[in-house]
């Protein structure tokens, strides 16, 4: 492969490609930030809200316990997301923009 | 088996069969209670805590000769397949997806996952439960932002990246030595944890498990590279998952697997309730107050939100930065096997998280939080000695076997997480340093292979070392430190090298050396630091109350007096101490310093951008920006 002569400004502006990153650039953006949301969420409810983390929800388990399983399961959850959109949308779009590379570098 | 295992970690935590009255009522009141607060109530009289933890010498040493055994096997087998670098470095990019995320996960679940946080929960509780979302968070920032692009635009380390995005030599330059520092932070931690953990598993001294330990990882390491490095932490991995699971089986057992049992039980031990009075230290029982409650509540160790909060930052951003963990999506063949790999790793890390808390609290009720802290402070032995005792307690052969099969595992996990340090950090001196720094990438095959293997010998050299020099030290802040400093200067550097067109080679450095030393700074000058004004102002208090008990004739007892005269000893030998860095007090209020080394990363790195503006390199973004996002070109799997 003889990548000096690949015009790589030129290929950034393929529409294709553009399309690809701007989705992904809002898709991945957006998760992260529902993510860490969540996250912050429990030290900051830990710290200043200790009354509602005391509640006792199921026998002796309280808010606390089963907020910390919320976040278990939300972190599985995007994960899950993550891997289902990736695999059905995003990898034959980049599938397209590969080729679409490799067809101008040939050129 | 991966949609299995969270399946049934779930049902296990909530599938909550009525209310079955707890089967195993007896035993948590056999084991001793500690006198900590000089409850009188407690009048019969508690039989003394033990101090060490019985092995089985035979049973132990065994299991230990057949983890050495089989992981020896696996690294001949490996070298005889090791001839490039690509093999050393990233075992042929040959490992799939699933192998991959058995791997990580046995990356991530180092000594201080697996005994750490069922000590923290055996301890404290609740928060040893919160404290585990926080390392297990961090792999949705692995997952978003981390292991695709990098797979798809690196090849060994993060120098690699980075020099795709300038040609400077100082750039790589300044990643290798990044690289290296945080590797020894967190080299340091896990060594020294090995050589106290062997210490109390085996009964050998601590500079001889040091030196055995090291030398058997310099021989794996330099021997078997990546491929050694990866089967070595798919079958810990394996192992883990397997003791972990068939101990919370165990341990739910004792309850009918009526997990709400388990916390009542916990909740009314009466030598949890006593534990949890002395950690809030009321001197008398209120009348009206649950301590068992308050044991399943949290609080009882992170009590600062904003240090929890700082704590969150650096777990977040900091592991995903980790070169070692980031050099292990170099040994997959494409983008799609990392995202395979990161996703099977968390299930069996989230898995394992909760598994270990129920443990925590399985040791809290049957062992007792007394127990453990007589035998660690720390709370390490926590999930060993629940295995002897959920095989039947200490003398019986289920027991024994239980709990060398732990001590075992936990002992491969040890060795399975330090060859990936030596090998990141011989990546760095080796691949960045050496090859492309000091010889313009000039050296051919067979010499990287050399360099390669020689900088791993020293590595591992002064791994043990340094790991001999730290016995005495207080190593707890330097995990700490290894997250932070990731956070502030690799990660915004990483971040910004794959997303932003302007940012460039002064920006990288300065984000890298700024960051960096800006962490270690706050560091030292933060509440880790062992003040000596401090302890001798709280051996003045300890003085004072007894001198003042003297006084007014009431008689010492002996312990007291003991207390006395050592507090007098602390007091007269740390008055006019000072710290590391010459201060009688803290600067920074808070024990982890992301909060405030972050935000400085990232400014640091923005700040050197526009300084040293350089259009060329902008340029170059394009090519990194189409790589990162599509994988074209990336270096595809490598046949043998």
């Amino acid at each position: 492969m003889d990548e000096k002569r690949i015009d790589w400004a030129k290929l950034a502006t393929l529409p294709k490609f553009v399309e690809l990153h701007s989705r992904k650039k809002a898709f991945l953006l957006t998760l992260w930030c529902i993510g860490s949301i969540c996250f912050y969420l429990l030290p900051i409810s830990a710290g200043y809200f200790p009354e509602i983390m005391k509640v006792k929800l199921l026998g002796r388990l309280n808010f606390g316990y089963f907020f910390c399983l919320f976040e278990f399961a939300m972190i599985w959850g995007i994960a899950l997301y993550y891997t289902r959109k990736t695999n059905s949308y995003f990898d034959p779009l980049t599938k397209e923009v590969v080729d679409e590379i490799t067809r101008e570098v040939g050129k | 088996m991966k949609r299995f295992l969270p399946a049934l970690t779930l049902g296990l935590v909530l599938g909550t069969s009525a209310f079955a009255a707890p089967t195993d009522k007896t035993s948590p009141t056999v084991a001793a209670v500690q006198p900590e607060t000089a409850n009188k109530a407690m009048a019969a009289a508690p039989a003394p805590l033990l101090k060490e933890v019985k092995t089985n010498r035979v049973i132990t040493m065994s299991m230990f000769l057949v983890i050495i055994l089989a992981t020896g096997v696996i690294v001949y087998r490996a070298a005889q397949s090791t001839r490039t670098t690509a093999d050393f470095y990233a075992a042929g990019g040959g490992i799939s997806g699933m192998q991959n995320g058995w791997a990580i996960a046995g990356d991530y679940l180092s000594a201080a996952t697996f005994l750490g946080i069922a000590g923290i929960t055996s301890i404290f509780g609740a928060d040893g439960f919160m404290y585990a979302v926080g390392p297990f968070f961090s792999f949705v920032t692995i997952l978003l932002v981390i292991a695709e692009p990098c797979r798809n635009a690196g090849k060994y380390t993060l120098g690699d990246i980075l020099s795709l995005r300038s040609s400077s030599k100082f750039v790589r330059g300044t990643a290798a030595i990044s690289a290296v520092v945080v590797s020894t932070f967190y080299l340091l931690g896990q060594m020294v944890g090995a050589g106290k953990l062997m210490q109390l598993l085996l009964g050998i001294p601590y500079s001889y498990a040091i030196i055995g330990v090291g030398a058997l990882l310099v021989v794996y390491v330099t021997f078997g590279g990546m491929k050694a490095t990866t089967w070595v932490q798919i079958i810990k991995a394996v192992l883990l998952m397997l003791s972990g699971m068939i101990m919370t089986v165990l341990l739910l057992w004792k309850f009918g697997f009526n997990l709400l049992g388990l916390f009542d039980a916990v909740a009314t031990s009466s030598a949890v309730q006593d534990h949890v009075r002395g950690l809030m230290k009321h001197v008398t029982p209120q009348p009206g107050f649950d301590y068992g409650q308050r044991f399943l509540e949290t609080g009882l160790l992170l009590k600062d939100p904003i240090d929890q909060i700082s704590l969150g930052l650096a777990f977040a951003l900091g592991a995903a930065g980790l070169p070692h963990i980031m050099m292990r999506f170099f040994t997959v063949p494409d983008a799609r096997s990392a995202r395979t790999s990161v996703v099977i790793s968390m299930v069996l890390i989230g898995a394992f998280m909760i598994m270990v808390t129920l443990l925590g609290f399985g040791a809290a009720l049957f062992i007792t939080p007394q127990q453990v802290m007589a035998v660690d402070r720390g709370g390490n032995m926590a999930a060993p000695m629940l295995a002897q005792f959920l095989g039947g307690g200490g003398g019986t052969v289920m027991g024994d076997v239980f709990l060398a099969f732990v001590c075992a595992v936990a002992f491969s996990t040890i060795i399975a997480v330090v060859s990936g340090l030596i090998l990141a950090s011989s990546a760095a001196v080796a691949h960045d340093f050496y090859v492309n720094v000091l010889r313009d990438g000039k050296p051919d095959q067979r010499e990287q292979m050399r360099i390669a293997k020689i900088s791993s010998f020293v590595v591992g050299a002064i791994a043990i070392a340094l790991g001999l020099a730290c016995e005495k030290q207080n190593i707890a802040h330097l995990v700490v430190l290894a997250f932070a400093v990731v956070a502030s200067s690799n990660f915004p550097v990483l971040l910004f090298a794959l997303f932003w067109k302007r940012f460039n080679a002064g920006g990288i450095i300065t984000g890298l050396a700024f960051g960096g030393i800006f962490a270690i700074g706050v560091v030292m000058v933060s509440p880790n630091m062992t003040y000596p004004k401090k302890i001798a102002a709280d051996a003045k208090k300890v003085v004072d109350l007894l001198e003042k008990k003297q006084a007014a004739g009431g008689m010492l007892a002996e312990k007291e007096l003991a207390a006395l005269d050592k507090a007098r000893a602390d007091y007269a030998a740390n008055r006019d101490g000072k710290s590391m860095v010459g201060l009688d007090a803290p600067l920074f209020p808070l024990k982890n310093p992301a909060i405030l080394s972050v935000p400085v990363g990232f400014l640091a790195a923005i700040i050197g951008t526009f300084l040293f503006g350089n259009r060329r390199e902008e340029e170059r973004f394009d090519e990194l920006f189409i790589r990162q996002n599509t994988g074209y070109g990336a270096s595809g799997a490598v046949d043998h």
